[in-house]
């Protein structure tokens, strides 16, 4: 590339990460805004915000209720999820291609559309009270997620090993136990990770399926916002931030930050 | 495989949710087609009005602007996201690479919730662009940004953008550089190498996240209404005022449904362009 095209591309790169960070970097000045109303920069700091935020029941209850959501969910999807995977390897049946196009739909079909017929499953036998509807309905929205990431484990997976062991006389349980899951394990794993996270922020179903018991913190956070002004979600929001932050810089140190992305570099 | 059957049995977890989902979704189209009494939960019966009220002004509206503002955004964060996933694959610097990398994934744990809060602090009259004009000396005035539908497509252009530039960049990323290689030695410019290898070679990539933001930006709930502060409802709001505030379960899921056909018509159409080009570049 000739050089004034690469000034072009960092001018625009910085501006692009300008518009990333920036709404990032204005929530935390803002959650140490002193006044309850918002104004921009703020005239006074203090860091109040995080107390009230903190001792503020809604935000306790809809936290807890997400821990509680998110553990159900990811863990069952990844359960129903890794069991799919390699069924959908190692065994041909009618409809096979169809079963697949299904589940992984709501990567497509509309949240809401999922998220109202799930409540109309429950309204129908009188659970919506329950924390079953939320965690069907997450299960359902991160189970595509879990198996593409089991899949892209199970294509590397050298299909030998298998054999080998099964040659030496292992049952097919034992060949599953004891070679494929392990091997699985990455993908397993980072499916689990993916899949909490998706469940811990999804909104749009969630929304048409919690009662006042079982809100999460993207609902308490939401009523929050249409009911007041105060910065304290601000403060929620800086919270997530720093343990994003956290979750990242851990995640980079001990995986590095190569996705598959840098593989085939050739310069 | 000898013993294909014993895996047959895995399938059963994913055969129960697919059924739970199934019957949730037959619903939606079982109360789809009965009668609104108002005052109940429980709907009358048999009926094609639902349909026929959506050729209502005020629902052909609100489905019209969600469909522009999605197709619109798709095509901005697209605009976006393509020099950005271009540079993260093949920029010189590893430190950049990762940086991009970092600036991607980093949006992508903190839920719509609060990035549409972030958008309220941003956009407000008091808030960090209008502050930034003023000290600049470019207004003298707050600009409206709140509520209109250049706000809340700025806002989902940010949300959706590392979806974007993740899915463009393990495209790219899967380019053979020989081609673009061989152009080069063939005497054409960096410009016409891109133009006639690099991006005709990226199409699949990029129908994939032009029908993945789509998608998602279908499913904006947070957004609309909060960065759109009730002004620019999109067809997700309407369907949660209609079913869950007034209790209209069977037109709320006349709209749901006909947003899930909408939406799988446009994945449809898109994935069918996708296969063309594929097979054109098999032959």
């Amino acid at each position: 590339m000739n050089l004034p095209l690469i000034g072009l591309v960092r001018l625009f790169t910085v501006l692009v990460a300008l518009f990333v960070v920036a709404p990032a970097i204005v929530i935390v000045v803002s959650a140490f805004n002193e006044p309850a109303f918002m104004s921009f920069p703020p005239k006074a700091y203090s860091p109040k915000w995080f107390y009230v935020a903190l001792a503020n029941p809604d935000f306790q209850r809809g936290f807890a209720n997400s821990v509680w959501v998110m553990l159900w969910a990811s863990t069952l999807a990844v359960i129903v999820g890794t069991a799919f995977s390699i069924a959908m390897r190692r065994s041909e049946f009618v409809g096979k291609n169809l079963l697949e196009s299904f589940i992984l739909s709501p990567l497509v079909v509309p949240h809401f559309t999922i998220g109202l017929g799930i409540l109309m499953l429950f309204v129908n036998v009188h659970m919506v009270q329950d924390f079953a509807p939320v965690v069907l309905c997450h299960t359902i929205l991160v189970l595509p997620f879990v198996i593409r990431s089991v899949y892209i484990s199970l294509h590397n997976l050298d299909l030998r090993l298998e054999l080998a062991a099964s040659s030496l006389g292992a049952k097919p349980r034992r060949v599953l136990t004891s070679i494929t899951l392990p091997l699985l394990l990455p993908g397993i794993v980072g499916g689990w990770i993916f899949a909490a996270i998706l469940s811990f922020n999804e909104f749009t179903g969630t929304v048409f399926v919690v009662s006042q018991s079982t809100r999460t913190l993207p609902v308490a956070m939401y009523n929050h916002v249409r009911e007041s002004t105060d910065p304290a979600v601000a403060a929620v929001a800086t919270l997530y931030i720093a343990v994003t932050m956290i979750v990242i810089l851990l995640a980079f140190a001990f995986l590095g930050p190569g996705t598959g992305l840098n593989r085939d570099k050739r310069s | 495989m000898a013993n294909t059957s014993a895996f047959r049995s895995l399938l059963l977890p994913a055969g129960l949710v697919a059924l739970l989902y199934a019957t949730a979704l037959i619903l939606v189209f079982q109360y789809s087609v009965r009668e609104v009494i108002p005052g109940s939960l429980e709907p009358g019966g048999f009926t094609l009005d639902n349909y026929a009220s959506l050729g209502h002004p005020l629902y052909l509206s609100v489905f019209l602007r969600t469909l522009g503002m999605c197709a619109a955004t798709a095509v901005i964060v697209l605009l976006i996201g393509y020099p950005l996933a271009y540079y993260m694959v093949r920029a010189r610097s590893r430190f950049l690479r990762s940086l991009i990398l970092l600036i991607c994934i980093m949006p992508l744990f903190l839920g719509d919730v609060p990035r549409s809060y972030a958008w309220i602090l941003m956009l407000g009259a008091n808030g960090a662009v209008n502050g930034a004009l003023k000290w600049v000396g470019l207004i003298d005035r707050p600009v409206q940004m709140l509520f209109t539908v250049g706000g809340v497509v700025v806002a989902l252009v940010h949300i959706t953008l590392p979806f974007m530039t993740l899915l463009l960049a393990v495209g790219i990323s899967h380019i053979d550089q020989l081609y673009e290689k061989a152009a080069r030695s063939l005497g054409a410019n960096p410009l016409r190498v891109f133009l006639t290898v690099t991006l005709p070679l990226s199409v699949p990539a990029i129908l994939a996240g032009f029908m993945t933001v789509f998608a998602l930006n279908f499913s904006a709930y947070a957004t609309p209404i909060m960065v759109g502060g009730g002004k620019v409802n999109m067809i997700s709001n309407v369907v949660y005022q209609l079913g869950i505030a007034s209790f209209n379960y069977p037109f709320s899921a006349t709209l749901s449904l006909i947003s899930l056909v909408a939406v799988l018509a446009v994945v449809g159409l898109v994935g069918r362009a996708s296969r063309k080009i594929g097979q054109r570049y098999a032959e």
